[in-house]
C-alpha cells in the first residue's frame, strides 16, 4: 500500500467538486439516494410521511438532548457512548425525514424537515423533550426510550413499506446496543451506593409520567394496517424488560401517574411540553440565520 | 437508434453489437470493480471497502457504471466519503459517469468483513469481530433479548501479543463501529470491531 492509498479519501477532499463541503462529514446527500423510494400500492402516502415524520422526530429530537451531553460527562468513555448513540439516532431521523419527505411529495427534504418546522409542527413523543436533570435521568430515559423503540422496530422490521423495514432492520441492531448500555447504568447506579440508588429511583419517578403516551393508540398508525405497528401492542415486552432490568437493579417501578394529554393531544399530535421549544431554539437557530447556507 | 435487451446494460451490449465489443465493456467492468473494491475505508483506511463488506457490488447501466454500498451503521459520516472517493478514484480511471447507489437491505452484519479484511485489521492492531450470536438483532425473530450483562463477547484477543487476559473499557469507541479494550498482559489499550 502507498501513502497515496493511505490518504486518498481526504486528498480527494480538495478537489474541486459540486458539493461545495468544508469539513469531514458535510456535504450531506440524500441519504435514500438509490434506494427504491416509491410509495407501495395500497399504502396510504400521506399517513406514510407522517408516520415517518414522528419516527423522525422522535430520534431527532432525542439524538440532539444526548449531544447537549456532550462535555459534560462523568467520564470520557461515556461521552464518547452517547455521541456514538447520538449519532446512530440522527442516523435513523435523516432516513426517516427523507422517507416523510418523498412520501409527501412536496418537494421537502430532511433539512428542511428538521430546520423548518415550528413546535405545533413536531409529532415526537414528549419523552425526548426535557433535558436530563442528572446522569441518573439520563440513564433511565435512554433505558426506557431504546427499549421502547427496539420493540417498535422489531415490528417494523416486518413492515408492508419496503424503506421503513429496512430503515428498522438496521435500527434494530443499534437499538440492541443502546438499550444494553443503558441497562447497565440503570443496574450499576440502582445497585450501587444508598445515594446512587435513591437518585436512580428519584429519577425514574420523574420520567415515569411519560412512559404512557409510548403506548397511546395513534390515528396514523391506524391508517397503516400492516405498515405501522400498533403502539399498543408493544406494551408487555417493553415492560417486560423494564421489570426485569429494575429488578436486576433493586428498584421499584415507580406508580406516579401519567402525565394526561391537552384535549386529548400529546406529542404525536404536535401538543409538547415548553422543553421543545428550547431544543428546536439552538437545533434550527445556525440553519434559520443561513437559509441558504450548505453544509 | 438500437434497441436494448431486458437485463443488465452489459449483456444487452455484448449481444447487440460484436463478441468483441462486448469483451471490452466486460473488461472494463472488471476494472472499475476492482478500483472500486480498492479504496479504502475512510475510519479505517487499513482496509478496503471489498474487506468490509461495505461494497455490495458493481454493475453496467446504460453504459454507466453503478457501485453499490451499504451502510455499517445509520448514521455512519464515512459513507458520504466512501461514495466521494469512489466516484473520484474511477474518474481518474476514466469512468466519467458513476452511480453510487445506498442499499439497506440486508443490513450490514460484521459477520461480512472478508477474512483478509480481519488479517488486515488484526495486523493494524485492531481486534476483529467474533461471529455474530444467532440471537443477537435479528429482523424477524421476534423479541431482541436483554442480557442483562453487556452482550460480550468472550476471549477478545490482544492483537499485539495475543493474550485472552483483556478487558473492555468502553462499549463505544471513536467510530461508530468499535469498542474499546485493553490488554491486562501487554497494558496497550486496543480497539474491537464490534459484532453486530
Amino acid at each position: 500500500m502507498t501513502d497515496d492509498d493511505d490518504f486518498a479519501a481526504y486528498q480527494s477532499l480538495a478537489e474541486e467538486t459540486e458539493d461545495h463541503r468544508w469539513a469531514f462529514g458535510t456535504g450531506f446527500s440524500d441519504p435514500l439516494e438509490g434506494i427504491d423510494t416509491s410509495v407501495p400500492a395500497g399504502v396510504d402516502g400521506a399517513a406514510l410521511a407522517a408516520y415517518c415524520l414522528a419516527l423522525g422526530d422522535d430520534a431527532l429530537i432525542y439524538s440532539h438532548r444526548l449531544q447537549q451531553w456532550v462535555t459534560r460527562m462523568p467520564e470520557l468513555e461515556e461521552e464518547t457512548a452517547l455521541a456514538n448513540i447520538a449519532l446512530d439516532l440522527l442516523g435513523q431521523a435523516r432516513l426517516l425525514l427523507s422517507r416523510a419527505g418523498q412520501a409527501e411529495g412536496a418537494g421537502r427534504d430532511e433539512d428542511r424537515l428538521a430546520f423548518f418546522r415550528t413546535e405545533g409542527d413536531f409529532r415526537n413523543v414528549r419523552l425526548v423533550e426535557p433535558a436530563d436533570a442528572d446522569f441518573a435521568e439520563l440513564a433511565g430515559r435512554l433505558l426506557i426510550f431504546s427499549a421502547w423503540r427496539l420493540a417498535l422496530f422489531g415490528e417494523l422490521t416486518g413492515s408492508a413499506d419496503p424503506v421503513v423495514a429496512a430503515i428498522a432492520g438496521k435500527g434494530v441492531k443499534e437499538l440492541a446496543y443502546h438499550r444494553d448500555y443503558a441497562a447497565q447504568w440503570v443496574i450499576r447506579l440502582g445497585d450501587g451506593t444508598a445515594l446512587s440508588h435513591a437518585r436512580m429511583q428519584a429519577a425514574l419517578a420523574a420520567i415515569w409520567p411519560l412512559v404512557d403516551e409510548l403506548f397511546r393508540s395513534d390515528a396514523v398508525a391506524a391508517r397503516l394496517p400492516g405498515v405501522a405497528a400498533d403502539p399498543a401492542g408493544l406494551r408487555a415486552e417493553v415492560d417486560g424488560v423494564l421489570d426485569a432490568v429494575l429488578g436486576a437493579a433493586g428498584l421499584d417501578r415507580p406508580t406516579g401517574a401519567p402525565l394526561a394529554p391537552v384535549a386529548g393531544q400529546a406529542g404525536r399530535e404536535g401538543v409538547h411540553t415548553e422543553a421543545l421549544g428550547y431544543v428546536l431554539a439552538e437545533l434550527q437557530s445556525v440553519a434559520r440565520a443561513y437559509p441558504d447556507a450548505t453544509w | 437508434m438500437v434497441t436494448r435487451k431486458a437485463g443488465d446494460g452489459v449483456t444487452g451490449k455484448a449481444d447487440m453489437v460484436t463478441q468483441e465489443a462486448g469483451d471490452h465493456v466486460a473488461a472494463a467492468l472488471e476494472l472499475a470493480r476492482e478500483i472500486a473494491a480498492a479504496v479504502p475505508d475512510p475510519e479505517l483506511p487499513m482496509v478496503t471497502l471489498a474487506d468490509l463488506g461495505i461494497l455490495r457490488r458493481v454493475t453496467a447501466e446504460d453504459g454507466r457504471v453503478v457501485v453499490t454500498i451499504t451502510p455499517t451503521y445509520s448514521g455512519c459520516p464515512a459513507l458520504r466519503e466512501m461514495a466521494h472517493d469512489l466516484r473520484y478514484r474511477l474518474a481518474r480511471a476514466g469512468f466519467a459517469d458513476v452511480i453510487v447507489r445506498t442499499e439497506l437491505v440486508p443490513a450490514w452484519s460484521s459477520d461480512q468483513i472478508t477474512p483478509e479484511g480481519r488479517a488486515k485489521l488484526q495486523a493494524a492492531g485492531i481486534a476483529p469481530p467474533h461471529p455474530v450470536r444467532p440471537d443477537q438483532g435479528r429482523p424477524g425473530q421476534g423479541p431482541v433479548p436483554l442480557p442483562l450483562t453487556m452482550a460480550l463477547p468472550k476471549f477478545v484477543a490482544c492483537p499485539r501479543c495475543g493474550s485472552l487476559d483483556t478487558e473492555r473499557t468502553a462499549a463505544f469507541g471513536a467510530t461508530a463501529c468499535t469498542a474499546l479494550f485493553r490488554c491486562r498482559t501487554c497494558r496497550e489499550p486496543f480497539e474491537y470491531v464490534k459484532d453486530i
